[in-house]
C-alpha cells in the first residue's frame, strides 16, 4: 500500500497521495514506537512496574512524519531525474580521480606532522592512535573482504590472537627464556610472533570453510569469532579468564625504555622527561604499522597473488576453470588478512598494557567491516578515509554536552552513539552500497588505464 | 537414567524455541537466497513486547486458569502482530532496495539493522536484565529416583508442556498455510522462481513481505516461550538465540520447514545435554563448533536439498 502511494507520488506529485504515504508511515512509526518506548518496564519492590513515555513516543512518530515529507519533497518528487544524478555522481566521481593520490598524500602529511602541531594534545594523540588502529585493522580486513571478496565477521578473533599473543609471550614466556636487559625489546620480538601466530589460526579457521559460499562464510567466521572470546572467558589457567592480563610491557625506543631514570629515553637524547613521548613514539609506532599494511597490500595487489584475489571476487567458477588454485588463494587472503589483525592486536595489547575478553567482541567486528564497507570494499584510500570519519564521529559523539541545554541534563548523547552507527550502516547500504570510494583502480589494462565504476564489479560473489 | 530423562525433557524445550525461531530464517532464505541477521533480534523484541503486554495486563501467578490460559493468549497474538510489523519495517527499509544489488550488501545492511534493534531497545528499556515473576508454577513428577545420595526428582513442568504443545499447534497452523492456502502456494512459487512467479502474475514484494511477517510471528512466540521459560530477559538475548536458531535453520536444510524444527530439536539437545555432561561455560562454544561442522561436512543439511552450482 504505502509503495503504491509511493508510486503514485512519483507520478504526479500529488499532495494527498504524498500526505496519504507519510500518515501510513507514521502509523507503522506509531505501531512500532508505542510498545518499546512507550512503555518502558522498571523493577519496583513487588515486580515490574510500567513507566510511560508518550511524549517520546509522539516525538518520534512525527521526526519519521516529518522526515518521510521531507524525502518526498527534496529527493522522490525527482523521481525521474534519479537516474542522471545517479550518473552525475559517477561523474563527479571521475572528476575527482586524479585529486585522490593527493587526498592520500595530505592525509599522510598530516598524520606525520600531527604530533608537532602546536595544537596537538595527549588527547588528539589518543584519539589518533585510534583512528590509526582502526585504519590498520580496516586495511587488513579489506584484504580478505575487498580483495578476495570473502566476508569476514569474525576477524575480532585474530586482533584478540594477536593482542593474547603478545601479552602471554611477554607477561609468561620472555622472563624465562630473555636476560633482562633484553626485556626491553619484548615489544619488537614479539610483534612478528602475534602476526604469525594470527596468520596460523587464520590458516586453522580458513581452512575448513572454505567451500562455503558468501554469506555461510559470513556466519561460521562470526562463530569462530565468538568461540575464540568464549575460549579466552572461560581458560582461566591460561588467559587469567574475564579478569584479563595486567603488566603488559610497555614498548621501548629499540630497547631504551621510556623511564625517568638514567638509561631512560628521556636523558639518553638528552631531553626533559615527559609522559607524552611516550604516547608519540606509540603514535609513530601504528603509524609505522599502519603504513606498512597499506603498501604491503597495495604491492601484493600487483603480484599474481592479489590479481589472483580480485578474480576470485569477481567470479570463482571461471577461476577455477583457468587453473587458479581458488583453495591457496584464500588461505592466503584469510591468512594475510589476519597477520595484520595480529600486529594491530599486539599494538593494542602494548598500548593498554591491559587486555580482557570484554575488548574483543562482536561489535569490534563489524565496527571494523562497517569502516571497510563505508569505505567502498577493495580502496585503500577509502578505508583511511572512512576509519578518520568513523572514529572522529563516534569521538564526536561524546563531545555533544550542548545537546545537554536542548534536551535536559539526563541526555546523554554517546548512549546514542552505537544506534546512529547501526543505522548509519543501513543507510550507506541503502543509497551508497559502493562506498565512498566507488571508483575502482584496474590492476591490469590493455594499452590505456580506465577507471572502472564500483557497478561494474561484482564484489564478494565468494 | 533419570538425569537423562530429566535432560531430555529440557533439552526438547528449548529446541522447540530455537526450532520456532529457526522457521523464519529458513523461510527468508528460502525466499530471497539472504540471512536475516535481525532476525534474533526481531525475536528480542517479540519478548520485549510480551513482557510488556504481561506487565500491563497485570498478569500473575495468581490468575485463575482460565482467566490465565486467555490472558496468555491474547499476550501471544499482540506480540504476533508486533513483531510482524517490526519485520515487515525491517524488510522494507533495509532489504527491499537492495534487491539486486552485490550478494554481500544485504547481509551488511541486516547487521545494521541487528545493531540498529538492539541499541534502540537497550536505550528505550535500558540495559539491565529484566526480570518477570514465574506466571506459570508447578508439574508433574515423571519419575523419581530414591538412593544414598538424595532424591533427584524427574519434573516436567506445565511451563514445558505449554511451550511443546505450542509449539506444536503452531507448527500444525504454518504447515497448513504453506501447503494448503493461495499465499502458501506463491511462496512456494516464489522460493522456486522469484522471476516467473512474478511472470505469472504473483506480487512478489507482497509475498516477501508477508513472509517476514509470518517469520516474526513465529520469533514472537518464541520469545513469549523463551520469557516464560527463563523468566529474565535483556536487549542482547537475540544475538545468541539468533545464530543458534540459524545453526539449527542450517542443520536442518535451509529452505526445508519441518528441517528449521528438526534442527531446533538437535540444537537444542546438544546444548543442554552438552551443559549437563560436559560443561555449562562452553556450551555456546559446542553451538557454534556444531555450525561450523555442519556447514563443512553437510552443507545441505538433514532435509535440505543439495545445492546445484550453475555456471
Amino acid at each position: 500500500m504505502a509503495e503504491k502511494a509511493q508510486n503514485t507520488a512519483h507520478a504526479g506529485n500529488d499532495v494527498g497521495a504524498i500526505l496519504k504515504d507519510c500518515v501510513f508511515a507514521s502509523l507503522i512509526a506509531l505501531a512500532i514506537f508505542a510498545p518499546i518506548i512507550g512503555l518502558k518496564t522498571e523493577s519496583a519492590p513487588g515486580g515490574l512496574i510500567l513507566n510511560q513515555r508518550w511524549g517520546a513516543v509522539f516525538i518520534a512518530t512525527a521526526i519519521i512524519f516529518f522526515g518521510r515529507l521531507a524525502l518526498h519533497i527534496l529527493f522522490w518528487s525527482r523521481a525521474g531525474e534519479t537516474k542522471k544524478k545517479a550518473s552525475a555522481a559517477s561523474r563527479l566521481g571521475t572528476k575527482l580521480e586524479p585529486l585522490i593520490p593527493f587526498i592520500g598524500v595530505a592525509m599522510f602529511t598530516a598524520a606525520v606532522i600531527l604530533p608537532w602541531l602546536p595544537s596537538t594534545d595527549r588527547y588528539i594523540l589518543d584519539l589518533g592512535t585510534l583512528i590509526l588502529t582502526y585504519m590498520m585493522l580496516g586495511w587488513g580486513l579489506n584484504i580478505v573482504v575487498g580483495l578476495a571478496g570473502l566476508l569476514d565477521l569474525g576477524y575480532v578473533a585474530f586482533y584478540a590472537v594477536g593482542a593474547y599473543s603478545y601479552a602471554l609471550i611477554s607477561t609468561s614466556v620472555f622472563p624465562m627464556i630473555l636476560p633482562h636487559w633484553m626485556m626491553a625489546w619484548a615489544f619488537w620480538l614479539a610483534l612478528p610472533m602475534a602476526g604469525m601466530l594470527a596468520a596460523c589460526w587464520g590458516l586453522i579457521l580458513g581452512f575448513p570453510v572454505l567451500r562455503l559460499r558468501g554469506d555461510y562464510l559470513a556466519i561460521v567466521t562470526l562463530a569462530f569469532g565468538e568461540i575464540i572470546r568464549v575460549v579466552l572467558t572461560n581458560w582461566i589457567s591460561l588467559t587469567n579468564g574475564p579478569n584479563g592480563i595486567p603488566g603488559i610491557p610497555r614498548p621501548s625506543f629499540f630497547g631504551i625504555e621510556f623511564t625517568r631514570g638514567d638509561n631512560g629515553f628521556a636523558h639518553t637524547f638528552g631531553l626533559q622527561y615527559a609522559s607524552i613521548q611516550r604516547i608519540i613514539f606509540l603514535y609513530y609506532v601504528i603509524l609505522a604499522l599502519a603504513l606498512f599494511t597499506n603498501f604491503f597490500t597495495m604491492r601484493l595487489r600487483r603480484l599474481p597473488i592479489g590479481r589472483a584475489w580480485e578474480a576470485l571476487r569477481e567470479d570463482e567458477i571461471a577461476c577455477r576453470s583457468l587453473g587458479i588454485n581458488t583453495t591457496n588463494t584464500k588461505l592466503t587472503a584469510f591468512a594475510m588478512g589476519a597477520m595484520f589483525g595480529g600486529f594491530a592486536g599486539a599494538f593494542f595489547a602494548t598500548r593498554q598494557g591491559f587486555i580482557s575478553p570484554e575488548s574483543f567482541v562482536f561489535m569490534e567486528s563489524a565496527l571494523v567491516l562497517a569502516i571497510v564497507v563505508l569505505g567502498g570494499l577493495g580502496s585503500n584510500i577509502g578505508v583511511a578515509i572512512s576509519s578518520v570519519v568513523m572514529i572522529g564521529g563516534f569521538e564526536l559523539f561524546r563531545n555533544l554536552d550542548f545537546l545537554k541545554q536542548v534536551f535536559g541534563p539526563d541526555f546523554d548523547p554517546s548512549q546514542y552513539r552505537m544506534l546512529i552507527f547501526g543505522m548509519a550502516m543501513v543507510l550507506i547500504m541503502v543509497w551508497r552500497p559502493r562506498g565512498l570510494m566507488t571508483r575502482r583502480n584496474p590492476t591490469i589494462f590493455l594499452k590505456e588505464k580506465k577507471a572502472v565504476s564500483g557497478d561494474l564489479v561484482a564484489q564478494g560473489r565468494g | 537414567m533419570e538425569y537423562f530423562l530429566q535432560q531430555l525433557i529440557n533439552g526438547v524445550t528449548l529446541g522447540s524455541i530455537y526450532g520456532l525461531i529457526a522457521i523464519g530464517y529458513t523461510m527468508v532464505y528460502g525466499i530471497i537466497g539472504m540471512i536475516n541477521f535481525a532476525h534474533g533480534d526481531v525475536f528480542m523484541i517479540g519478548s520485549f513486547v510480551s513482557l510488556i503486554v504481561i506487565v500491563a495486563l497485570g498478569i500473575t501467578a495468581s490468575t485463575s486458569f482460565i482467566v490465565l490460559i486467555l490472558a496468555l493468549i491474547l499476550v501471544l497474538v499482540i506480540a504476533m502482530v508486533f513483531a510482524g510489523i517490526y519485520n515487515w519495517t525491517v524488510e522494507r527499509v533495509a532489504y527491499r532496495p537492495l534487491r539486486g544489488s552485490f550478494r554481500l550488501a544485504p547481509l551488511i545492511s541486516a547487521i545494521g539493522m541487528s545493531i540498529t534493534l538492539e541499541e534502540y531497545t537497550r536505550i528505550a528499556q535500558d540495559a539491565r536484565p529484566k526480570p518477570l515473576q514465574p506466571i506459570v508454577n508447578g508439574g508433574f513428577e515423571v519419575a523419581k529416583r530414591v538412593n544414598e545420595a538424595g532424591t533427584f526428582v524427574v519434573s516436567l513442568s506445565y511451563i514445558q508442556i505449554i511451550i511443546v504443545v505450542t509449539t506444536l499447534i503452531l507448527m500444525t497452523i504454518f504447515t497448513l498455510l504453506i501447503t494448503r492456502t493461495s499465499l502458501g502456494r506463491a511462496q512456494r512459487a516464489c522460493e522456486q522462481d522469484t522471476r516467473m512467479a512474478a511472470l505469472l502474475g504473483i506480487d512478489v514484494d507482497r509475498t516477501i513481505s508477508l513472509t517476514f511477517v509470518m517469520g516474526a510471528a513465529m520469533a514472537a512466540v518464541a520469545g513469549l516461550m523463551f520469557l516464560l521459560y527463563y523468566g529474565v530477559i535483556d536487549f542482547y538475548i537475540g544475538f545468541l538465540a539468533g545464530v543458534k536458531a540459524f545453526t539449527a535453520a542450517v542443520l536442518g536444510g535451509i529452505g526445508s520447514l519441518p528441517g528449521a524444527m528438526l534442527g531446533g530439536l538437535v540444537i537444542g539437545l546438544i546444548e543442554v545435554f552438552w551443559s549437563a555432561y560436559f560443561s555449562v561455560e562452553y556450551k555456546d562454544v559446542a553451538a557454534f563448533s556444531m555450525l561450523a561442522l555442519v556447514l563443512i561436512f553437510l552443507p545441505q543439511g538433514l532435509l535440505g536439498k543439495p545445492e546445484i552450482e550453475k555456471v
